[in-house]
């Protein structure tokens, strides 16, 4: 076989090969960004959100995603009039998009909740404040994590 | 057996805020993993925990896999009367864990 021919086969298939492992990852990685869109969508219904408020607590860096303490708190009068009803907190790369739903009242007297969650890969977080008067607060952090949680079963 | 940690104040002033903790044994197993012979384990998590003040509900939180496991959640409460402080848990496979801590509230 002609060398010329060889050659024009093998940078064929690298660059078709290359092509497809190009758009690939893109295709897989925007599909659960918009998961948490639409799940975000399914608290909020067509309500504006609005940033501040709100902070959402959880280490930049992360070693291990197996347990990742996060605190999130909303500045609230907490009174019957007006209290944070409900805190929401969604994720973009776990399996499914949702963290917790926490239903809280006049009764909790500060709009905080602590806990701790896993996370797969290094993505973005993001909670939802719902106020007793139907507005929405959120705030968000970008998180890097360095050993995935789910994945120590695997090795 | 469960294990549960409640770290909670035995006495505080009427119309304080005081800090609830609690931790509980659990391993929150999410579906997603597979086991050691390459099937998915089941899902085994805590859905639900609640919270109750002499039987009124002062939090309630909806559980996801995504939760670690031995799930610790931290929260605030305003003393309102004396009495107890019910958490409950329930989740998959009929869990269901109850624990009361007292309260005086002056």
């Amino acid at each position: 076989m002609p060398g010329t021919t060889k050659r024009g086969t093998t940078r064929r298939t690298f660059v078709t090969g290359a092509a497809l492992l190009s758009v690939l990852p893109l295709a897989s990685a925007r599909a659960t960004p918009d998961a948490m869109a639409a799940a975000i969508k399914e608290v909020v219904g067509d309500n504006a959100i609005r940033e501040g408020r709100m902070t959402l607590d959880l280490p930049p860096l992360i070693e291990n995603g197996n347990a990742v303490p996060l605190t999130v708190s909303v500045e609230s009068p907490m009174s019957e009039a007006d209290h944070i009803k409900a805190i929401h907190v969604f994720n973009e790369k776990n399996p499914q998009p949702r963290v917790f739903d926490a239903r809280l009242g006049p009764g909790n007297g500060k709009a905080a909740i602590g806990t701790r969650i896993k996370l797969g890969d290094s993505q973005k977080i993001v909670a939802i404040a719902e106020t007793s008067k139907g507005e929405f607060f959120s705030a968000s952090a970008d998180v890097i994590v360095t050993l995935a949680a789910c994945l120590e079963d695997l090795t | 057996m469960t294990n549960v940690l409640i770290n909670a104040p035995k006495t505080a002033k009427k119309g304080e805020m005081i800090e609830l903790k609690t931790l509980i044994m659990h391993p929150m197993e999410t579906g997603f993993r597979p086991g050691t012979n390459g099937r998915l384990i089941p899902r085994n998590i805590i859905e639900r925990f609640t919270a109750s003040w002499n039987g009124a509900e002062i939090l309630r939180m909806d559980f996801s896999p995504a939760i670690a496991a031995n799930p610790f959640v931290s929260f605030f409460a305003v003393a309102t009367e004396s009495g107890k402080i019910t958490f409950r848990w329930t989740g998959d496979e009929g869990f269901a864990v109850e624990e009361s801590v007292a309260i005086d509230v002056a």
